[in-house]
């Protein structure tokens, strides 16, 4: 905890997910929340102009479970993630400006344009890839916990995955496997209703997918995926048995994403009211609701973070168009190792 | 239901896209036997990733239009276990690439169990996968597998190039007794072309010669038989005469077509959209060389497949891991007159 320009600890009336994320803390993931959500937002307006090639998912409304359950990491730990992981991405440290020239194809994105918006991947950052298989993540993240084991590191692998991915075998077979050698994971499911059009009532028997943590004789855990504060807590606890050896945990943060499941996506399955009032739950707005309530942030603070944030994004925009593309003659360039 | 070999070119000209006559060959298999349902992942009110299913499921009900949960070596399984007992499954893998989670029921069970039950059972089971590349869709959701299963005795593997046989084909393959893989290239979807209403059939194993020439004989199917036929017509205006062979059925393979265009013409080339190295060119050059036609051969035969590496996200290296129509036209230059 930071001292006295620190507000946390004039603030008694929290409640203590809240009070336990110190102002400089707090500072960062609201920025990194609105950088995600200024990410993808010109994402769109870029695909909307043509200028990207390609589909994309958008995680915009799932901020807070991709900041929330990455807070307790450090440099060294890992993330795997989805098709949907610009937000993993940036929690973890990514630059915007790499993610973008990556997006457009151009040689100094984070995949050198090979990969694009589904296979982004910082590999020196801990991010070990977004994934275009549902579901690719989770037995990988295994491996990753082992070789964590092996190695006597000090680190744990967060994988994000869908409700969706929970109905692939990959899963169940991933987590019986982390459960049996204890490994270092956080299993973390952003459940977000629905794996593209599957509504998840259609899709699984159970009504959360946390329930499936008692087959694996881990702990299971719901929480409110637009609670920011909420998820982070989860998740630090889940990190610090992970760390001391106490295995696996399975949470599942309850979400939803605001735009369709990807560009081609006309939202035949869901009504304009229950995107609405989704659309009224915006992690962001929620959580600045609550500083400014708390006096943590005064309205004008948290603008200029925003602010802030919109201009990091402008540049990382410009940095990559005025990129270069990758040359064909290195067409089948790093197919393999040397 | 009559049924027709080919449809008779003179029936009224009206034009569908390949995915709605897709749909319009479901309609009817599902409308003439009860036992034909189609799952897969979004296939219902969704209409399908590529909008191939469309409103069937309003006109067909939940019960056989069926969205699945995302668990494609499930799906499989469960269409084999349908096929074994009565029914007919269509199966729509959401795109291609997705079949490698469903391969051990599609490769150690669907294509197997006659065999090993002593031809006791059947699997009566349609495969649908969108595949190949062009729509910047990267490495896991663009690459063109058939290859894989055309080397499995059992399946049946076809890819139809039009609007005209892809209807035909699909109902060929849901009448069809075994399991049958219908590869869909996702860039073909939109193509429009003539489409004969009602129920006919286009054979599977069966190739069909697009346009007749006596230079060489260019081999394609899918996409590749489109731009095959499309890079021949500006051969022809070069002085060029290239006879094209749309292989629409690459399991069983209808090697004599490919033999008597190959003793007319003397020089083949095999363009195909999976990677060169042991494909569908080597398994074409090789059945030339085992056989007499290797004696009609003016020229070594020439293979133009997919670059060997997995395909990249960005679009202009996307399109040269792909053979295109213009290296199709200056293969087929160098092919024909010997300027190599
Ligand atoms: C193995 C596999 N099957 C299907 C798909 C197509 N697909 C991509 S995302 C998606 C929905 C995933 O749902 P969920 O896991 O809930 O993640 P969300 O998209 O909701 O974030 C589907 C069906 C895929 N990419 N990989
Ligand atoms: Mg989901």
């Amino acid at each position: 905890m930071k001292a006295d320009t620190d507000t946390t600890a004039r603030r008694p009336n929290q409640r203590p997910e809240l009070a336990a994320i110190d102002d400089e803390t707090m500072r960062s993931v609201l920025r990194k929340m609105h950088l995600i959500r200024k990410f993808e937002e010109a994402a769109e307006a870029s695909y909307m102009r043509g200028l990207i090639h390609g589909t994309m998912h958008l995680s915009i409304g799932q901020e807070a479970s991709a900041v929330g359950a990455t807070l307790a990491l450090m440099d060294e730990d890992y993330i795997l993630s989805t098709h949907r992981g610009h937000g993993h991405c940036i929690a973890k440290g990514a630059e915007p400006a790499r993610m973008f020239a990556e997006f457009f194809g151009k040689e100094n994105g984070y995949c050198r344009g090979r990969g694009g918006s589904m296979h982004i991947a910082d590999v020196d950052g801990g991010n070990l890839g977004a994934n275009g298989i549902v579901g690719g993540g989770l037995p990988i993240a295994v491996g990753v916990g082992m070789s964590i084991k092996a190695q006597k590191l000090d680190r744990v692998a967060v994988v994000f995955f869908g409700d969706g991915a929970s109905n692939e075998g990959a899963f169940h077979e991933a987590l019986n496997m982390a459960s049996i050698w204890k490994l270092p994971i956080l299993f973390v499911c952003e459940n977000n209703k629905y794996g593209m059009s599957m509504d998840i009532g259609r899709a699984m028997a159970v009504p959360n997918v946390a329930d499936r943590a008692v087959a694996y004789a881990m702990p299971g855990v719901v929480v409110d995926g637009n609670d920011l504060p909420a998820v982070a807590a989860v998740a630090r606890e889940a990190a610090e048995r992970a760390r001391a050896g106490g295995g696996p945990t399975l949470i599942e943060c309850k979400t939803y994403r605001l735009r369709g499941h990807s560009k081609s996506d006309r939202n035949l399955y869901r009504t304009k009211e229950e995107i609405e009032d989704w659309r009224n739950r915006c992690p962001i707005r929620r959580l600045e609701a609550e500083l400014v309530a708390h006096e943590r942030f005064t309205p004008e603070v948290l603008m200029t973070i925003e602010e802030a944030a919109q201009a990091e994004i402008d540049t990382a925009l410009d940095f990559a168009k005025a990129s270069p593309d990758p040359d064909p003659k290195d067409l089948t360039r790093d197919v393999y190792a040397d | 239901m009559s049924t027709l070999t080919e449809a008779p070119v003179e029936s009224a000209v009206r034009e569908l896209t390949y995915a709605e006559a897709i749909r319009e060959a479901l309609a009817i298999a599902m409308e003439a036997d009860e036992r034909v349902f189609l799952f897969g992942e979004d296939v219902g009110v969704y209409g399908g990733a590529f909008g191939v299913s469309g409103d069937l499921v309003h006109r067909f009900g939940t019960e056989r239009v069926i969205d699945t949960p995302i668990s494609e070596l499930g799906i499989a399984g469960a269409a084999v276990g349908a096929a074994i007992t009565g029914m007919k499954p269509v199966l729509e893998i959401q795109f291609s690439d997705f079949v490698t989670l469903a391969m051990e029921q599609i490769v150690n069970q669907a294509a197997k169990i006659r065999f090993m039950f002593g031809g006791k059972a059947k699997v009566p089971m349609v495969v649908r996968l969108p595949g190949g590349s062009g729509t910047g869709a990267a490495a896991q959701h663009s690459q063109s597998l058939e290859a894989w299963f055309a080397h499995v005795p059992g399946l049946k593997v076809i890819q139809p190039s039009s609007p005209h046989d892809a209807k035909g084909m699909l109902l060929s393959a849901i009448d069809d007794p075994n399991p049958v893989l219908i590869f869909e290239h996702k860039l073909l979807y939109k193509t429009k072309g003539h489409v004969p209403e009602g129920d006919y059939r286009v054979p599977i194993g069966k190739a069909a010669v697009r346009r007749e020439g006596r230079d060489l004989t260019i081999v394609g199917s899918s996409i590749m038989a489109v731009r095959a036929a499309a890079a021949a017509e500006k051969l022809a205006e070069e002085g060029i005469d290239a006879e094209v062979i749309d292989l629409r059925s690459l399991r069983p393979i209808d090697f004599d077509t490919i033999a008597a265009s190959v003793r007319k013409t003397h020089r083949l080339m095999v363009v195909y959209e999976g990677v060169k190295t042991m494909g569908i060119g080597a398994e074409i050059s090789a059945m030339i060389a085992e056989s007499d036609v290797f004696d009609f051969l003016d020229a070594p035969i020439v293979r133009l497949g997919g670059a060997e590496v997995p395909l990249p996200y960005n679009p202009v290296l996307e399109k040269a891991a792909v053979p295109q129509e213009d290296d199709i036209l200056t293969a087929a230059r160098r092919l024909a007159r010997g300027d190599a």
